[in-house]
């Protein structure tokens, strides 16, 4: 099988940049003990944008705080350039859906400077704030930088925690469902500016969404993931298919293939 | 793999894999309970129980093994002996009652004081200007240091005390539920309003229920302060008169080098702080301002 | 009238839009306050104002009913006597030793806190023990602890440290535990990301995010430490006048502000009283308004995160 797309060539063996194995997560609350993933295999290659899509409790967020070492798998592998991931670390930045994510004690510059010094990337003042403004400038917030977090919109703070990620320059950006508490216009203009973003420096990103819309346009590559416990359904393209597609037959045909496939698993569930 | 994936600009084009039907449910516990030492020891009172028997057991040896004189650190073994000897007596609770009473009577009069103050604070411009001044001035006095005058004013005796446990109680309760009061959403006042309360009823039914996280602040803010001072007060009492409850008891018996009876007394102002803190402010906590959703 | 149809139930009227809007005939749009309005909109002008009426009513009614000075003096006495005691009395040496003695205290107990709240968040075992220890002892009125400090230390300033410093403790490591436990899943993975570990993630993570909590308790402690010192000057005059039976065993005259109240007292010089009460309040006000409310603008309120 080879991609449909019209300048494709085959390419030879390469490495993953994340290569998940037979991963097995689970974590214990007060009373119990909950499988979230259960033998989870996927490859994440360079300058992917992997989606990792899903109804709630599939364990897609449990798989994310795997990736990014907060939590240790129970079984299976998860090696990153090779390497297996056994802690976190600047290697692998996230992103999260709360805006509580900035550090409210620092300022948008501040907050990026933060994380260049601690995670080792600068070590110097003058380079982190160099490489702060850079970035602070991709995200359009230059005239915030002295701003704190306390007085930004939640997308402008979304933003700051992108071009915080951003500028550690990491193996793989780590998206926890970075977009679902803002508002849908909100929503759509972050998606825009990501996607811009990425054809900037084209880095590699993990995303976590339960919006199949909002797989389609970010991903180049969903995995679907079946709920309790989370169990990889399928492995989908969606490279070609952006915000310009939405409405044409192909988008709507993924989509309805893929709400499908999460959806056959409900009926499932109701029945039993 | 790798063999099929082919290149699309940048992006890596894989082929797209579907799997069949998921079988891990049988294979693997979606959930399962805990073993019984886990939930045990995730028990938060049994952990702490067991951390107290650890300092108890502490105490008791070391006061033992390393023979220190019993009137410069008592073992817990005396001071339980000594407390079970005061409670069949009724010493304890002869002055158990006389702190409570005193410290009950000054806290309710504090509060019916601080409540006609903010009432007044409420209605009137003027009002709240006196308050916020008085609280201001008063709040960062220490109620004890106004004994000495009690003293003058009333002389000796539970006046004096009564007095200074007012002091302790009314700026604390006042200047919280003042607060409280001004930082009830603009929203909230215009429905209260807007049904038709005014003054008094709206004061009972919109800003107390809607300020009540800060007036219970207030009120256990005001216990401690009172607390502290009613104890204290004895103390000093005892140093000039010689009477009084369990303060004083702890001063005569200090004074007289009872340690023992010094520890006892300590334990039961401990417990009755627990009791208090614990018990009675916890429940109004739960019936009140958790079941409202409101505790911060 | 006409212009008006009733259609399925409905009033129908005529549409209508204005060409444009004449700026004539709108009246004021905005006008300053009076004078008198926007005076007295100032707020600490007010609160001045009513300090000033109290004190002229306090004024009035002692030298109308010609109360007593030995009950209660006129301000002007309270004033004269405040002066006397600064200028004669070595009332600022009896401030600062107060002071310096609260602030040793404070600083130990503030250490021993910190020392506390680490164990209880590095361990679990640390944890339960800083949670038994602060739910035994924070309702322990510190000044409890006087007479057997008393015994242990002896009559002088290591007895009232100790006091003190049970004062300080438990209320500082309780909120700052708390606080500690309350910061959020997010900031803690934050933390983590960006390779904070051990000492350096409670600096720079755990310390900044509970801040307002760790304001709080070191006010608590502050106003804890404050009023257990007044009395326990106060217990202290008491004690030395009980066994020796003179005042000044302490030293001359430097007990402490405490110490100057019960002393005046004994005197039945009540305007001297009334003037060390007022330098109570003062320290009192200038450590509560300058040093925390300070702190409280530089650090939480300018990032936002102050509670309500």
């Amino acid at each position: 099988m080879v991609g449909t797309a019209a300048n494709s060539a085959t390419v030879p063996d390469i490495d993953p940049i994340l290569d998940v194995s037979g991963v097995t997560l689970q974590y214990k609350t007060k009373e119990h003990l909950i499988t979230a993933t259960y033998r989870v295999d996927f490859k994440v290659f360079q300058s992917d944008r992997f989606v990792l899509l899903g109804p709630s409790g599939c364990g897609k967020s449990t798989l994310l705080k795997g990736v990014a070492g907060f939590m240790k798998p129970v079984e299976g592998t998860m090696k990153l350039k090779g390497n297996v991931i056994s802690r976190p670390g600047p290697d692998r930045v996230m992103v999260f859906q709360e805006f509580d994510q900035l550090l409210p004690w620092k300022t948008v510059k501040q907050n990026i400077t933060f994380a260049l010094l601690n995670g080792g990337k600068c070590s110097s003042r003058g380079e982190a704030d160099d490489i702060a403004m850079e970035y602070i400038r991709k995200v359009k917030l230059e005239r915030f930088e002295n701003t704190y977090p306390h007085m930004l919109s939640g997308g402008m703070k979304q933003r700051v925690a992108i071009a915080r990620g951003m500028a550690m320059e990491p193996d793989i950006l780590l998206m926890d469902e970075p977009f679902a508490a803002l508002d849908a216009l909100t929503r759509r203009q972050m998606q825009e500016e990501l996607l811009q973003l990425w054809e900037d420096t084209k880095f590699t990103v993990l995303f976590v969404t339960h919006s199949i819309e909002e797989a389609v346009i970010i991903g180049s590559r969903i995995l679907i993931l079946s709920p309790h416990p989370g169990q990889v359904k399928a492995e989908l393209n969606a490279h070609h298919l952006g915000h310009e597609n939405v409405g044409e037959t192909e988008f709507m045909a993924l989509q309805e293939r893929i709400h499908k496939m999460i959806f056959a698993d409900r009926v499932l569930e109701d029945e039993a | 793999m790798t063999e099929s994936a082919s290149q699309d600009g940048t992006t890596l084009i894989r082929p797209e894999i579907e799997a069949g039907s998921l079988k891990a449910t049988e294979q693997v516990d979606v959930e399962r309970k805990l073993s019984i030492v886990e939930r045990i020891s995730n028990i938060n009172s049994v952990r702490k129980l067991t951390v107290l028997l650890v300092l108890i057991v502490l105490w008791e040896a070391y006061t033992k093994l390393a023979e220190v004189e019993e009137l410069l650190f008592p073992p817990f073994s005396a001071t339980l002996i000594t407390l079970w000897d005061t409670i069949q007596t009724g010493e304890l609770f002869e002055k158990i009652w006389i702190t409570v009473a005193i410290l009950v009577q000054g806290y309710v009069a504090g509060m019916v004081l601080g409540a006609v103050l903010l009432v007044f604070a409420v209605m009137s411009r003027v009002g709240s200007d006196f308050l916020s001044t008085m609280t201001a001035m008063f709040q960062p006095l220490p109620a004890i240091s106004l004994l000495p005058l009690a003293i003058l004013w009333f002389d000796l005796g539970a006046p004096s005390l009564i007095f200074v446990t007012i002091h302790s109680v009314l700026w604390a309760v006042a200047l919280s539920t003042h607060v409280g009061f001004m930082s009830v959403s603009m929203t909230q006042r215009m429905v209260g309003q807007n049904y038709g309360l005014r003054g008094v009823s709206y004061i009972a039914k919109i800003l107390v229920p809607a300020a009540f996280g800060s007036i219970l602040t207030g009120m256990k803010i005001g216990w401690a302060f009172a607390w502290r001072t009613i104890i204290g007060a004895e103390l000093v009492f005892g140093a000039q008169s010689g009477k009084g409850g369990l303060g004083w008891m702890i001063y005569e018996k200090g004074d007289n080098l009872e340690t023992t009876y010094v520890f006892a007394a300590l334990f039961t102002v401990i417990v009755i702080g627990l009791l208090v803190e614990n018990f009675l402010f916890r429940n109004v906590e739960m019936w009140t301002i958790n079941k409202w959703g409101m505790q911060r | 009238m006409s212009d008006i149809t009733l259609t399925d139930g409905v009033y129908v009227r005529p549409e209508f839009v204005h060409k444009s809007l004449g700026a004539a005939g709108h009246g004021e749009v905005e006008r300053r306050l009076t004078w008198f309005e926007r005076i007295s909109n100032v707020e600490p002008l007010r609160k001045f104002s009513v300090l000033i009426l109290v004190i002229v009513i306090w004024q009035l009614y002692t030298t109308i009913w010609d109360v007593h000075e030995l009950m209660f003096p006129t301000f002007s006495d309270t004033f004269v006597a405040l002066i006397d005691s600064v200028v004669n009395g070595g009332l600022l040496e009896n401030v600062w030793n107060s002071i310096s003695v609260l602030l040793k205290g404070y600083a130990i107990g503030i250490c021993i806190a910190a020392v506390l709240v680490v164990l209880g968040v590095t361990t679990r075992f640390g944890d339960d023990l800083l949670t038994t220890l602060t739910a035994m002892l924070n309702p322990l009125p510190a000044i409890a602890l006087l007479p057997m400090a008393m015994i242990w230390f002896g009559l002088g300033e290591d007895a009232i440290i100790f006091t003190l410093l049970h004062s300080i403790i438990w209320p500082v490591a309780l909120n700052t535990h708390v606080g500690f436990k309350s910061v959020s899943e997010t900031l803690r993975a934050v933390g983590q990301n960006y390779n904070l570990r051990g000492v350096m993630f409670i600096a720079k993570i755990l310390v900044p995010a509970a801040f307002p909590a760790i304001l709080t308790g070191l006010r608590i402690g502050w106003a804890f430490a404050w009023r257990t010192l007044i009395a326990a000057e106060l217990v202290f005059g008491g004690q030395v006048q009980d066994t020796s039976g003179q005042l000044g065993a302490e030293g001359s005259n430097s007990g402490g502000l405490g110490w100057i109240i019960f002393q005046n007292q004994m005197e039945n010089q009540t305007p001297y009283v009334f003037a060390g009460l007022f330098t109570v309040i003062i320290v009192g006000i200038v450590i509560e308004n300058f040093v925390f409310r300070n702190l409280e603008d530089r650090t939480v309120r300018r990032w936002g995160m102050q509670q309500a």
